[in-house]
Formats: C-alpha cells, sequence, structure tokens
C-alpha cells in the first residue's frame, strides 16, 4: 500500500515537472491569424468540407442524437469517453468559445479552460491543420443548430482517470506543429499528407499504438489492431502484399470514395468512414490521398502467421469440409475459383485480407456478413449474408482454412475456438 | 449467383425490309430484356442487377423473399406494408430497436435505399409457412384469441385488430401485420416494448399498449398468433376500418386518430 502511495506520488511530481517543461515549450508554438478574404458563408462552407475530411460527426454524435451534440461512447483500453457537445450551444456546447479557444483544443489539446484534453480527441493529428482551417472549422460549427445536452464525464481507470499525468504522455508522444509541407514532393502529395496527417488522423486506427495508447511508427500507416473496437485496420502505405503498392490509384481512389474496389471493400469502421467523410471529398483531395499513401514506406506486420500448425490429415479433412461448404454457401458470389465479381464481390483469391496474420476482419466478414457502405459511387451495395447462424464454429473454422489455403492462398489454420470468440457484431 | 439458362427468343426476319427491321428491333428488345431478367452469372462475370440478388444480406436470415426463416425467430418481413418497414429500418439505425446484427447491417446505408429495400419486400407475397406447433392449454389459446379480437378494456388494452385490420393482415402503409409471426419473436417484441428496449416514434402506441399488458396476456396473445393459419391472399387492408385508438407516431394521420408523423 504504502508503496503505491508513493509510486503515485512520483507519478504526480513527474507530471507537474513534465507539465512546467511543456508549458514552456507549447509556448513557443503560436500562429499567426492570417486576415482571410472569405464571406462568412464560404468560411463556414469551408469548415463543413474540413468537418467531413475530419469525421467529426462520428465521435461528436450519438446513435439516434443531434448531429455533434456529443454522447457516443468511445472505448479505449483505459476506460470509457464520450465524444463532447460541440454545437454552438452557450452552456453545454462551444457557443461561448472564440476562435482562439477553439485553436488552443485543436492545435494544443488544452480545453478552454486551460485543463489537458485525453488524446481520443486526436489533436495529436489535429495539430498540423492550419490555422486558417481551424477558424473555418469553428466558424462552421457555430451555424450548426444549437443543441442543450451535457457532455458525459469520461469514466476512465485509475491512474488514467488523473487529468494532470496527461502532461505526462503530452511530454512524451505531443509535438504540436502544423503542418510544414516537403518542397521536394508535389503540390498534390502535400495536400495528401496534409489531409492524412491531420484531419484525416488515419494513424488513429491505421498505425500500431503502444501500451499508453500512443501511435508508434508516427504516420508511416503500417497498419494495426483498432483498441477494444478489435478491428485490424490494415497497412495504407506501399507495401506490395498488405498495402495499396501493387494498387493503382484509380482503385485506391474507389475504396476511398465509393467503399468498394476492385480489390476489396470498406467494413467495420472503414465503411462509417467511407459513408461519414470520404465520400464526400473531391476528386482531386481522393486523387492527393492516393497519391499520397502509395509514396509511404513499405512497412507492415507480416511476421510469421497466427494459429497452430496442423497434421497432413487434419489439412485435407479442413480442406474438403471446407470446400463442401464453399461451394454451397460462397462460390455463388466469390466464384468456384476465388475471384469473387469485382468491386461488388470482392476477390478472395491472393486478398491480403484473407491470408494475412491478423484474421479477426476475415472471422467477423464470414460471420456477420454486411454491406458496403452506400456511397454517391455506389448508392445500392451488394451485402453478404451472415453465416454465423448457419456455420457452427468447425464449419466456419474449415471455411476459412479452406479460403486461406485455396488458389495460391496460404495462411495457417484459424482455431473454432477463436472464431467462437468472435461472435458477436458490437455495434455501438 | 444462380446458373441460369440463357433463352435466345427464335426470331425469323421476313424479308420484306420495313417489317422485317420492326420484327427484328423487336425480337432483338425481346432477348435483351431476358439476358437482362436473367442473371449472366458466368464465374466471373457481373452479378445480376437485382435487388434480390442485392439484398442476399437480407434474406441469409429473414428467408427467400422475406418469407421468415425457419428456426422460429427471424420474423417474415414479405408483404409488410413499406411504411412500416421502412420504419424500422430507420428505428435499427437511430437505435430505438437493438438488434445489433440490424443496426449493422442498415448504419451505413442512405434513406433511398432503405426505402427501396422497404419496398421490394413490401411486395412479396410468398406462401406462408404452416403454423408452428406447440403445447399450450386450451384455455391460454382462448385467452389470446379474446385479447386480439377484443382487448382487455378493464386495462384499457385495444383490441390487436383494431388497428391491425380485423384480418391481422396489415394497413397501409405503415402498420404491419401480424400473422406469420413466430410466437417467441412476438413474445419478444411485446417485452421489449415494455421494458422500453424497443421503441418507435413518439407517441409510441405499441409501447403503451405493452406496458399495459401483464406477461400472462403477452404469452397468450403470442401463443393464439403464432397457431394461426395465415392466408396466402392476405394483403394489408388500404385503409383502418376506423379511427385508431391511440396515436402512434410511426402512422402517418389517419381519420380521427390525429397521429402525427
Amino acid at each position: 500500500m504504502k508503496t503505491k502511495f508513493l509510486l503515485i506520488g512520483f507519478l504526480l511530481l513527474a507530471a507537474l515537472g513534465f507539465a512546467l517543461l511543456q508549458r514552456h515549450q507549447l509556448d513557443e508554438v503560436g500562429e499567426v491569424i492570417l486576415p482571410t478574404s472569405d464571406s462568412p458563408q464560404q468560411l463556414a462552407a469551408r469548415g463543413k468540407y474540413l468537418a467531413q475530411a475530419g469525421d467529426c460527426v462520428v465521435c461528436h454524435t450519438a446513435r439516434g442524437g443531434a448531429p455533434f451534440a456529443g454522447g457516443r461512447a468511445v472505448p479505449t483500453p483505459f476506460g470509457t469517453l464520450f465524444g463532447p457537445n460541440i454545437t454552438p450551444d452557450a452552456n453545454t456546447g462551444i457557443g461561448s468559445w472564440t476562435p482562439d479557444d477553439f485553436w488552443q483544443a485543436l492545435h494544443l489539446g488544452k480545453s478552454r479552460d486551460g485543463h489537458l484534453l485525453y488524446p481520443a480527441f486526436p489533436y495529436p493529428d489535429y495539430t498540423r491543420i492550419s490555422r486558417a482551417d481551424a477558424d473555418a472549422l469553428f466558424a462552421y460549427l457555430q451555424t450548426i443548430p444549437p443543441v442543450h445536452q451535457p457532455s458525459r464525464e469520461p469514466q476512465l481507470h485509475f491512474p488514467f482517470d488523473q487529468r494532470p499525468l496527461l502532461a505526462v504522455w503530452r511530454a512524451l508522444y505531443f509535438k504540436p506543429g502544423v503542418y510544414q509541407a516537403d518542397t521536394l514532393q508535389s503540390e498534390e502529395w502535400n495536400r495528401g499528407a496534409y489531409l492524412v496527417q491531420g484531419a484525416g488522423h488515419c494513424d488513429a486506427c491505421h498505425s500500431p499504438r503502444n501500451s499508453l495508447g500512443a501511435t508508434v511508427d508516427g504516420n508511416d500507416l503500417a497498419g494495426g489492431v483498432i483498441p477494444v473496437l478489435d478491428w485490424y485496420a490494415p497497412p495504407l502505405n506501399s507495401h506490395i502484399k498488405a498495402g495499396v503498392g501493387s494498387w493503382d490509384l484509380q482503385e485506391v481512389a474507389d475504396l476511398l470514395k465509393n467503399g468498394v474496389s476492385s480489390h476489396g471493400v470498406a467494413s467495420g469502421p472503414m465503411a462509417e468512414v467511407v459513408y461519414n467523410s470520404l465520400q464526400d471529398l473531391t476528386p482531386a483531395d481522393i486523387q492527393a490521398i492516393s497519391v499520397y499513401l502509395k509514396t509511404l514506406p513499405a512497412k507492415a506486420d507480416d511476421s510469421g502467421s497466427a494459429g497452430s500448425s496442423i497434421s497432413a490429415a487434419e489439412r485435407e479433412r479442413l480442406l474438403a469440409l471446407g470446400g463442401t461448404l464453399y461451394k454451397k454457401d460462397c462460390a455463388d458470389c466469390h466464384s468456384v475459383s476465388g475471384s469473387g465479381s469485382p468491386p461488388n464481390y470482392p476477390p478472395l483469391a491472393g486478398n491480403p485480407a484473407v491470408t494475412g496474420h491478423f484474421t479477426i476482419n476475415l472471422i467477423r466478414m464470414l460471420l456477420n456478413g454486411g454491406f458496403p457502405p452506400g456511397t454517391q459511387g455506389n448508392p445500392r451495395p451488394y451485402g453478404m449474408p451472415p453465416f454465423g447462424e448457419s456455420l457452427n464454429d468447425e464449419q466456419a473454422a474449415a471455411v476459412l482454412f479452406y479460403i486461406r489455403n485455396s488458389w495460391g492462398n496460404q495462411g495457417t489454420a484459424i482455431a473454432p475456438s477463436e472464431v467462437n470468440r468472435n461472435r458477436g457484431v458490437g455495434v455501438n | 449467383m444462380k446458373q441460369e439458362e440463357y433463352r435466345v427468343v427464335p426470331c425469323a426476319v421476313p424479308q420484306r425490309a420495313s417489317l422485317g427491321r420492326w420484327i427484328a428491333a423487336l425480337c432483338l428488345a425481346l432477348n435483351v430484356t431476358a439476358a437482362l431478367a436473367q442473371s449472366p452469372a458466368a464465374d466471373s462475370g457481373a452479378p445480376p442487377d437485382t435487388l434480390q440478388q442485392r439484398l442476399l444480406a437480407c434474406t441469409g436470415c429473414h428467408g427467400n423473399e422475406g418469407r421468415a426463416a425457419s428456426d422460429g425467430f427471424y420474423p417474415r418481413i414479405a408483404g409488410k406494408p413499406e411504411g412500416y418497414l421502412y420504419n424500422q429500418l430507420i428505428n435499427f439505425r437511430e437505435g430505438r430497436r437493438h438488434f445489433q446484427l440490424m443496426s449493422y447491417m442498415v448504419d451505413y446505408q442512405s434513406d433511398d435505399y432503405l426505402k427501396e429495400m422497404a419496398r421490394y419486400f413490401s411486395g412479396q407475397h410468398p406462401p406462408f409457412a404452416p403454423p408452428q406447433k406447440f403445447d399450450v392449454p386450451q384455455s391460454t389459446l382462448d385467452l389470446g384469441q379474446e385479447l386480439v379480437k377484443s382487448g382487455d378494456p378493464s386495462r384499457k388494452i385495444p383490441a390487436c385488430s383494431a388497428c391491425h385490420s380485423e384480418a391481422l393482415s396489415g394497413v397501409n402503409p405503415a402498420i404491419p401485420g401480424l400473422l406469420g409471426l413466430p410466437r417467441d419473436y412476438i413474445i419478444d417484441q411485446l417485452g421489449s416494448w415494455k421494458s422500453g428496449s424497443r421503441r418507435a416514434a413518439a407517441p409510441d402506441c405499441m409501447g403503451q399498449i405493452a406496458g399495459r399488458l401483464t406477461t400472462q396476456q403477452i404469452g397468450a396473445i403470442a401463443a393464439w398468433i403464432g397457431s394461426q393459419t395465415a392466408d396466402n391472399q392476405a394483403r394489408p387492408a388500404d385503409h383502418a376500418a376506423q379511427p385508431l385508438p391511440l396515436d402512434c407516431g410511426g402512422v402517418p394521420a389517419s381519420a380521427g386518430s390525429g397521429a402525427g408523423r
């Protein structure tokens, strides 16, 4: 018990020290407000577009609730946070904020009263947003209908509920600063980088996180399992197999804007991102993002494979059972040859989402099926039936083994217990 | 994609030029129509551009054409009024109904597509399965029938048939038919309404009614409805026979009910 108190005391002292240090650091980063020639309407319209690019609505809107009025639970390994009300309600929203207050939150991760914000609000990314864009975003948020709805306090485990400790986290993992263009790259590439690293906050899902919830590879987007939600966000870099290295620009753009492509479809949390955010971006911005992603270093966690090794007899048994089920349940859409019928039915042959080390998305797709997002480019998507009811764990594992080991695919066996562990849908 | 035979409409083109062109054009049109109606279905061909194909995710659980599954839970959606089905899809999306798989299915679809889904299933009329067989005392069935046809005035519970039509086949555009629903599903829905976990747009008339039902009454209603043989020719009525006894948020205003949206 005594050690525990000592530890807490030490942490608090450390926090204080870091906080002082950081205050010094952060004060150095300021930005001059540039005069803008935009009319208020133009400013708000630009802000609306940026809010779409940042998918702000998703965390700041509860299911069935008023847009931006907050309340959506954001589960993390440290407890649950709730997206706050950012409508212009004077008492419960940000109606009494100034553009400077908003900039302080977005750029420095501090609320108006100076308290430190939890990085579930992705200010380590938003800090790269320019002051002009932040002002536009603020102007837009001031135009949406105000909703009186108090924001909910986070429900975090000790010691993460001690806000001052955030100073430590920030000193370790947060470096404020607006995006600086790389003059060796094209304007298009820089626009893509600005969107991906800033408003888009792609690394929030597509980069691995450490035990303190910080993304560890900066913006290499090497892929990672999203904590708690437990979906695997694949690499978005130039990796030939796991990333978009072998995709042409149009194919990347198709997935981002339409939600379907010749390589695969957006599912799980990415379906939400495409639906709420990416489908509304201009073709030029989508192109810029695609250009940028294809230049990221080819990093991916493709070390070995999950699952257990099996005997030759077991392999034959799984292929026979899985093959029979595949022909009955899957081949009509994904074809006997595993080539699918893209973009509506993705290919299974040669698809890293099928053969990869992280199998959770694959298991979930088989059990739950689902529709790709309905977008302007693909408004009436073809859906996949859920097979969780009709296939037991053994059968599902056999089908998965079959598709992971046919048509040249190579993948390890997935245990029936692993299938069982991932039953359930988990929407919030 | 089901392999289907592609039949060519035989076309003998007469020699006379003008008539021949007409017949050839008609013939071509027929063949093109036939080609569109039937699936191309080649191994790597495009899937048929039909709602039946697009909505396999729905029929996986709700049965072919939405006729209901044999497991006795997933409800029949075929032939339900379009407005009712659309309201339910929205209720799942907005969190007024809680079935995670359904919310997951509809979360990122446009209102237009959800309407199209609702219209498609409202237009399907596959035959009903025979009613389930289960062992309940006659007294329970009698109580169920009484409640369905006459309600329970002492508890201000209207008859089911007062809103869902005399034949329980529903009323267009937004009151569902009840026949052909599995007993377990009815128990689950009335129970969910009673506990507040299923809701409809306010004012939630079914929520009010279910709140007044006892669990015994819910069991009796579900048993009686679940044991009835449904008429394959039954369709939702075009109008309610009388003003609705309660205002229902999901039902467009009908004479005298003063109902809202």
